[in-house]
Parts: C-alpha cells; structure tokens; sequence
C-alpha cells in the first residue's frame, strides 16, 4: 500500500503547492522558473492522481503501479482472471475504473482541445488573409481595420502577429516596437503550447476552482517572460505606457458585442506588469532557482518512480 | 473579395474582372478565385442563365468581427490559445492607469 499512499500524497501536494504558487510572490521575479514548476506540478497531478486510482484498483505490486494495472487489466479481457464478486474487488473495480476514466479524460480534453485551437487559428488565418493588409508602421504585422485597441499573435507554423488599426492610431513608434517584440517573443519560444495543458486542465475540470486559478497564473506569467524578452532590446518605459494605453483604451472602446466577452482584469494583471516593468525586483537567486529546479524535478521523478518502480 | 464587397448587388465572373483591370487577370483565374470562395462559405453564388453571379456571404465587418472576437475572447469557450497583448481594463482601473500614466511625465495621447 506503501506506493498507493505516496502517490496520493504527491497528488494532494500537487494541489496544495499549486494554491501557493497561484498566490506567491516570486513568480513575478523569475517567470520561467515559475512556468517550468507549474508544468511539473500539473504532470505529476495528473500522474499521481491517475496512479492513486489505479494503485488501489490492483492487488498485487510485483511490477509497480502501473506494470501491475497492466497485467491485472490483460488478465481480466484475457479471462485469466475471472472477476470475484467480494467486496473488496468490487471496491478495487470501482477504483480501476475510475482511475482509467480520469486517465482517458486528461488524453481526451487534450485532444480535443488541440483539435479545437487548430480549427480555430485555421479560420483565423483564412480570414486575415481576405481581411488585413500590412502596415510600414509595423512591418512584419497584419493589420485588421478594426476601431478598437487589439493586439495579438497567430502561433504555429505559419505564425502571424495581428494589430488592429485601433491601436495604430493610439501608439507611437516606439511603443508598436514594443508590442511587435512582445508578440515575436511568444511567437518564438511557443508560449501556446505552454499554455495548452493549462487550458485542457480548465476545460476538463470546468467546476475546480484550482484549475482556473492555475491556468490564470500560467497566462499571466507567460505574458511576464514576453516582458522580459522585450526589456533586452527596448527600454521598459516604451512597454509599459503600451500596456497601460491598449490596456485602458479596449475596455473603453470596443464595442458592446466584444465587452461582453472579454474577461475583465479581475486581480490587476495589467497593473502588476507595468509595476514590474517600472519598478524591477531582482530576479531569483541561483540556489533559489536550483530549489525550484529540484522541486519541479521531484514533482514529476517521485510518481513517474512509484509508478514504475516495483516495491 | 474587395469586389464583391464594395459591390450593391451579385456580379458575374465578366464583372469582377473589369473591376480589377488594373490587375490584368484572366478570366479564368478570377472564376476559380470566385469558385474557391464560395466553396469555403465566403461567397454566395446563384444561376443567371448561363453565367454564375457571385455575393459576398457576410459583410466584411462581420468578418471583422468574428476575427477580433475569436481572438480576444478569454472565456475559454472559443479560445483559440492566442496570447493577447494585455487584457482589456475598464471603468475606475482605466482611468487609475491613465493618471499612473501622467505620473510617468507624459499625458495620455488622443
């Protein structure tokens, strides 16, 4: 039982580390630090949560968790092991079961997810190029004649980055630099894939409060790492007033359609950026970053070994 | 697609190719342009005797629309998993940012 224990042990640890992430402090200081923990702690949930379940529904430890619900699980279709109708193999069937629905549920909104992002940026990228034209204001952008203050990047292959005419008339030169840079950094380095689990994860466990607070925190600190990438070519003062324009200028002037569905600025996201673009707390140290390092390491090694590791 | 945008009423392929003149096509290539568009949902197209005449399926605000709003939606629903610039502030917040913006040494443009 030993391994089922420590598998649920890092399952609610996961949760636990993931509520104080989503309020601490230092993220804001090193972002990449903080991105790659975050992953880490969603993998090992997802491992340790689907292992606890599937620990429980197994008898026998010979090959680990996971060897040992394979084997159980070929016995059962192979009728080598007939299934007893005891109540406690009733009880480990229920467990099975519902360790494989998680499972399957976690591919599945993955999937479906991933299908649903390329369908929709498909339809982006047919419809920017019967709509947006280019601009020398900020070349290497697709412009979209559109009022309001918007701007955004198409990632993938064939990546775009789209800002409205709105926000052409409302910045200078500098400032679409700025933006232009923000967006290449995303762009570059993939952030959409990053983020992809931590849509999954939300939209899989609409109902959990620690989902959305998780996908939240990953955004907004994937929004802070472009900042950074920015700040090595472009003074900050140039990113922020950016910020702070297209920021104050889409909730006053889009349009009533579009108000409705863009999520306000609940906790002051745009605020914290500026203040750490104007006021920049060093980031983490290095042991403190090596003791993020091994905690995200530990995270991911401790199930991945209970799982495989027969004891 | 600007043609039949800008245009009161359906046009036939012979239409459309007058309006680009400058653009020296052939016939046949603004036909399959014009096909490819209604295959996709872009244009609509109805018999005239022996000739199609080509619509505009949507005005092209409501494309613009449709974009920007796939884009910027952040309730996850449509999400498209584009990172957005910043999210939109408003009300109270818009105007704090405007004043921290003052107290940056240069007033709000526009």
């Amino acid at each position: 039982m030993t391994a089922v224990f420590v598998l649920a042990a890092v399952a609610a640890g996961c949760v636990q580390a993931s509520s104080m992430l989503a309020v601490a402090g230092w993220p804001r200081r090193s972002p990449a630090a903080a991105i790659v923990l975050w992953q880490a702690i969603g993998l090992g949930w997802g491992l340790a949560a689907v292992g606890t379940l599937i620990g429980l529904g197994t008898a026998t430890r010979r090959y680990g968790v996971a060897g040992s619900a394979l084997s159980q699980l070929t016995g059962f279709l192979d009728g080598r092991a007939p299934i007893s109708f005891g109540l406690l193999s009733a009880a480990r069937l229920v467990c099975m079961a519902a360790g494989l629905v998680l499972l399957s549920l976690l591919v599945w909104v993955l999937l479906s997810v991933s299908a649903a992002v390329l369908r929709a940026r498909q339809r982006q990228r047919v419809l920017l190029s019967l709509l947006a034209h280019g601009d020398p204001k900020v070349p290497g952008a697709l412009v979209v004649d559109y009022p309001a203050a918007a701007a955004y990047c198409l990632p993938g292959l064939h990546s775009a980055i789209v800002i409205s005419a709105g926000t052409l008339d409302l910045l200078d030169s500098d400032e679409l630099a700025a933006v232009l840079a923000h967006e290449r950094a995303h762009i570059r380095e993939r952030h959409d894939l990053v983020l992809l689990p931590f849509i999954a994860l939300r939209r899989g466990f609409r109902w959990s409060h620690a989902a959305r607070q998780a996908h939240r925190a990953v955004a907004l600190l994937v929004e802070m790492h472009a900042d950074d990438r920015v700040l090595r070519q472009r003074p900050a003062r140039e990113l922020a007033t950016a910020l702070l324009r297209v920021g104050a200028a889409g909730g006053c002037q889009a349009p009533a359609g579009a108000l409705a569905a863009v999520e306000p600025d609940m906790g002051g996201e745009v605020a914290a950026r500026v203040t750490r673009l104007l006021r920049p707390a060093p980031s983490l140290s290095v042991p403190a970053l090596a003791l993020v390092g091994v905690a995200a390491a530990l995270a991911v090694i401790v199930p991945v070994a209970v799982l495989v590791v027969p004891f | 697609m600007d043609v039949l945008w800008e245009a009161p009423e359906s046009l036939t392929v012979r239409q459309v190719s007058a309006q680009l003149i400058e653009r020296d096509l052939a016939h046949t290539t603004v036909m399959t342009v014009l096909d490819r568009l209604s295959k996709k949902g872009f244009a609509r197209r109805q018999r005239d005797g022996r000739a199609w005449r080509y619509r505009a399926a949507e005005s092209r605000e409501a494309y613009v629309t449709e974009l920007m709003l796939s884009a910027l939606d952040q309730t996850g629903d449509r999400q498209a998993a584009l990172a957005r610039f910043v999210r939109s502030v408003s009300g109270s917040e818009a105007r704090a940012l405007l004043n921290a913006l003052e107290a940056l040494g240069e007033g709000p443009k526009g």
